[in-house]
């Protein structure tokens, strides 16, 4: 079992379904129930596969595992070569977990071109797992890059009025930073004549060039990210995505930016981070302070979530820059957790706009009359985005706020200020739509939550809770990994003593 | 020499003269009716030169006292040539009965037009390169006014045919310029002068640097590189489609190959000379083709724009000027060709009612109306902005690989900011066949033929990444022509 192309597979089975609905013929009813049910068992059969990779990983070594090697093209040493490590493993289970949640949750919402809308899913899904399992920057470039085409199309044409304008903004967004880092890779390749990534870490680039090649990584997965002030495509395209959209979204390609930060920029570049470090620092504080208050003032449910969406990233990115076993094993835990929990609130959005075809914070009200679960599960995924203790958001922004303060007071005491305004605009979001009195009448018509919407939440509630009051198994999974950055980063480092990096910056 | 060794080599060549005028009187004694089969058999020749050239010697051979040459960049580029100038004319069998251009001539000059793109690119002294080239230019200009009776045609293939000659103009001064200072045409010759200079450590004379602008400049026109694009919209525009089809794909291309023939051969030793000259073309062809297309409402004045930025991008590898550079160049070309080819079948197949449409808003709803064929425009466009994984990106890849490589960052990075802006107007293109809602069906069936070039061309656009090896190989291979040492 263990010489199975277990990554291959898991990457690939979703490939696979997709090209199976694209062959279903027949008449438009018929497709459409097919098409659905078919993506939606492709896809759990993806997560059982991926469960195999939880199962047999390795704890307490830092190597990569399921490696998959084999000649691609061999002119410029390009291989294709995939692995997971601490760090990718739980991200490719974020990933296949997520996709069938998106396909239940989108049954009923998406009654157009249901066929096109699966197969857009289970190529995502495909790109997304190859994306964190790729170990060559060919490979990876690509995964990183080919998600923006079904993303395109998902946001394009099944999102909301001014979706057009959303999806553009996405698209070219993102391709902006991204082409940048396709010549950093490229330079890279010179530098160390490969593009297999663990060589790469192995090697040591010139200081002077570090800095040129960090801004262009950084140029890409801070827009992914996103970090303030290039974070404004994300509001427009989480409002205008189908609800499927925006869970993937926030879900899963906003952590491909900080994966990439913790990939690339922190081994690969190890001074220009320490250089640049309070440069990101600056940036996130703003993000988790500004973004927090912008959301604040949100009429949209979904633009609220995006703004919080943000600020969350902005612990993320300090966690990854603090470089050290806290601020890190945090940061990761963060982006897991709010995986779940902004996948969630994206998911209890999607249940009432299903209802009621707005997203307006103010035509709501009093909901808790007569939804009554929906409100218990809203509050659930509300308070772990706060940061309760006993939800896992909790655990992610301690260890964050913890090793930050090893690095800096004040990024530690403004990144704690973000929780008090994360949890003034959640509950007052939660006031406005769960409490209150219910007056509206076609409110007061709506149905709770199915059997369907309930099959949904229930492995979020789980998830979220349970790393919240036991998150060992993942630390178990991540820490080795960890450890292993940490210690070659200070290496790297201890390594430059005496040629100090701003010197070399200004004497040039 | 022993003549007969001579046309041993250059035999597929001949082979394709000699059918041509097969084909030529073929049409004269049989009229205007048999310009179906004349234009079968064209596709046939085309094949069958490209057959010849596959199975003929593979080593290095000099014919004609020094003017043609068969060395493995000329294989790859012709035999790409012919493929593309087949497909083409395959595609205008259809078009040319419908709207009344259906003459015997038509395929056969675009025979010789080929003959001509094969010529050049064998060309070894700059006497053979301008024969070539004036053999596919007067060919073009007459199937850019083939519909005589338009005057949007005959207006394209007059304005084609003033600056075209205009160009030919400052090309022979070139080479007028270059013999009267190195005293030779001959490409080993000048670079034997060149590489001697260099050795001696002494310094270009200036007159010689004016000849290789005024070559540069000519060569430039008939890529479409800015500044010499101004024909390029007006030219794809009036011109029938399958001709502005034909235009994109093999001319296009053989121009490029000639290009880099003559920089990286006689020239090679002038890279210096050279260098800013290709930079600066290659800079202003990416910017202006990716600003100037976004505001253009017909497909094919937004397709001359496309080609335009893409000529500047294929420069790219030129300006590095090494042996992967010139991998570069080809692997771009090469993927470029099919490309272009899907994509103007597609709009080839903009026919609503029987009637030809080239409005851009035509497209709308196409994913709803024919799927099929906006799966296939939406893979070009997609590979067009260079998105991963598809052929696109790996031609833009190995392009800025060569310019990282010869340290040309501004360049590269110009290049790849272009690019994103290039992306802006494909996907507009994607955004109306897939986000808008359905407008007017175009009509079907588009025709077997057309149908199989779609397939072809997009399945090799969208599974190249699977097995990228015979292009790629097939181009480095080609680019060791230049580099004897490395090779």
């Amino acid at each position: 079992m263990s010489n199975w192309p277990w990554l291959s597979l898991v990457t690939f089975v979703p490939l696979a379904g997709a090209l199976f609905i694209l062959s279903i013929r027949g008449e438009a009813e018929v497709v459409d129930r097919n098409s659905r049910y078919v993506a939606l068992w492709t896809s759990l059969i993806t997560f059982v596969l991926s469960l195999a990779l939880w199962f047999g990983f390795e704890r307490g070594t830092a190597d990569y595992q399921f490696v998959e090697k084999a000649d691609w093209i061999p002119s410029l040493g390009v291989t294709y070569h995939m692995g997971i490590d601490g760090i990718s493993m739980p991200f490719v289970l974020l990933s296949t977990l997520l996709t069938p949640l998106c396909v239940l949750a989108s049954w009923d919402a998406i009654k157009h071109r249901v066929k096109e809308y699966m197969i857009a899913f289970l190529v995502l899904e495909t790109l997304m797992v190859g994306m964190f399992c790729a170990l060559d920057f060919v490979l990876f470039y690509i995964f990183f890059e080919g998600v923006l085409i079904p993303m395109f199309l998902i946001i394009g044409i099944w999102g909301g009025p001014r979706r057009v304008y959303s999806a553009f903004k996405f698209f070219l967004y993102t391709l902006a930073g991204s082409v940048l880092m396709l010549l950093a890779i490229i330079a890279l390749y010179f530098q160390a004549g490969t593009t297999d990534i663990p060589t790469i870490s192995a090697t040591a680039i010139p200081a002077g060039l570090q800095i040129w090649l960090w801004l262009a990584f950084f140029a890409s997965f801070a827009v992914k990210v996103p970090m303030w002030p290039v974070h404004t495509w994300l509001p427009d395209a989480h409002v205008e995505a189908p609800t499927a959209g925006s869970v993937i979204l926030a879900g899963v390609l906003l952590k491909m930016g900080a994966y990439g930060f913790l990939r690339f920029n922190l081994p690969i570049l190890p001074i220009a981070s320490e250089f640049f470090a309070p440069f990101v620092f600056t940036l996130s504080v703003i993000a988790i302070i500004y973004t927090s208050l912008v959301a604040l003032a949100q009429e949209d449910m979904k633009k609220l979530i995006a703004y919080s969406s943000v600020a969350h990233m902005g612990y993320v990115t300090i966690g990854i820059f603090v470089v050290n076993q806290q601020g890190l094993e945090g940061a990761i835990f963060q982006m897991l957790s709010h995986g779940i929990v902004s996948a969630a609130l994206f998911l209890c959005v999607g249940v009432v706009y299903d209802r009621l075809h707005t997203r307006e914070i103010d035509r709501y009200g009093g909901l808790a009359q007569n939804m009554p679960r929906y409100a218990l599960v809203f509050m659930v995924f509300m308070l772990a985005s706060v940061g309760l203790p006993g939800t896992s958001g909790f655990v992610g922004e301690f260890l964050v706020i913890m090793g930050a303060f090893q690095a800096s007071t004040w990024v530690a005491l403004l990144t704690a200020s973000g929780m008090v305004l994360g949890a003034a605009y959640m509950l007052v979001l939660y006031r406005r739509v769960i409490f209150g009195a219910l007056t509206k009448k076609d409110l007061s018509a709506m149905f709770d939550m199915n059997l369907r919407e309930k099959l949904v939440f229930a492995p979020l509630i789980v998830l979220a809770i349970f790393f919240g009051i036991y998150p060992l198994p993942l630390f178990d999974v991540m820490s080795a990994s960890v450890a292993n950055l940490v210690e070659n980063y200070e290496l790297a480092l201890a390594a430059q003593e005496g040629t100090s990096l701003a010197q070399i910056w200004t004497g040039r | 020499m022993n003549i007969l060794a001579d046309i041993f080599i250059a035999l597929p060549e001949v082979f394709l003269a000699l059918s041509a005028i097969v084909l030529l009187m073929i049409g004269v004694f049989r009229g205007e009716s048999s310009t179906r089969l004349v234009l079968s058999l064209s596709v046939v020749a085309l094949v069958a030169t490209a057959a010849l050239l596959v199975i003929g010697p593979r080593d290095e051979a000099v014919a004609f006292q020094g003017l043609f040459v068969n060395d493995g960049f000329a294989r790859f580029v012709k035999l790409l040539v012919l493929i593309g100038a087949a497909l083409t004319t395959a595609m205008s069998a259809r078009y040319i009965e419908s709207e009344g251009m259906a003459r015997f001539e038509f395929p056969v000059l675009l025979v010789f037009a080929t003959l001509g793109m094969l010529l050049m690119v064998s060309a070894n002294d700059l006497m053979s390169l301008y024969v070539g080239l004036e053999l596919m230019s007067l060919s073009l200009y007459v199937v850019a006014a083939f519909r005589r009776d338009t005057l949007r045609s005959s207006e394209a293939g007059l304005k084609y045919f003033v600056l075209g000659a205009l160009s030919s103009g400052m090309l022979l001064y070139g080479i007028s310029m270059i013999y009267g200072f190195a005293g030779t045409t001959s490409f080993a010759l000048l670079s034997d002068v060149f590489a001697e200079s260099k050795q001696a450590g002494e310094a270009v004379s200036v007159g010689l640097v004016v000849g290789l602008v005024f070559l540069a400049a000519g060569l430039a026109f008939k890529i479409s590189a800015v500044p010499f694009h101004m024909w390029t919209p007006d030219v794809y525009e009036g011109a029938p489609t399958p001709v502005t089809a034909f235009f994109a794909a093999a001319p296009k291309l053989a121009a490029m190959a000639l290009f880099v023939r003559v920089m990286m051969g006689p020239f090679g030793d002038l890279t210096d000379q050279w260098r800013q000259i290709i930079v600066f073309i290659s800079i202003a062809s990416m910017v202006l083709g990716a600003f100037a297309a976004i505001g253009q409402r017909n497909i094919k004045r937004l397709m001359a724009y496309s080609s335009i930025g893409n000529m500047g991008y294929a420069l790219v590898g030129l300006a590095a000027g090494t042996e992967a550079g010139v991998r570069g160049v080809l692997v771009y070309m090469a993927v470029y060709l099919f490309m272009t080819i899907g994509t103007f079948v597609c709009i080839l197949s903009m026919r609503q009612k029987g009637r030809l449409v080239e409005e851009i808003d035509d497209l709308k709803g196409l994913s709803r109306t024919n799927p099929l064929m906006a799966l296939a425009l939406g893979i070009f466009m997609f590979s067009m902005a260079g998105i991963p994984p598809l052929a696109g990106f790996f031609s833009k890849l190995y392009v800025f690989l060569a310019a990282i490589d010869a340290e040309l960052y501004t360049l590269a990075i110009i290049g790849v900011l272009s690019s994103v802006v290039g992306a802006f107007y494909y996907l507009r293109i994607v955004k109306l066949m897939y986000f808008d809602e359905a407008g007017d069906a175009f009509d079907r069936p588009i025709g077997n033929e057309m149908a199989v070039i779609l397939a072809v061309t997009s399945v090799i656009t969208l599974f190249f990444f699977i097995l990228p090896g015979p292009i790629v190989d097939g181009a480095s291979l080609a680019a060791q022509t230049f580099f004897p040492a490395s090779g």
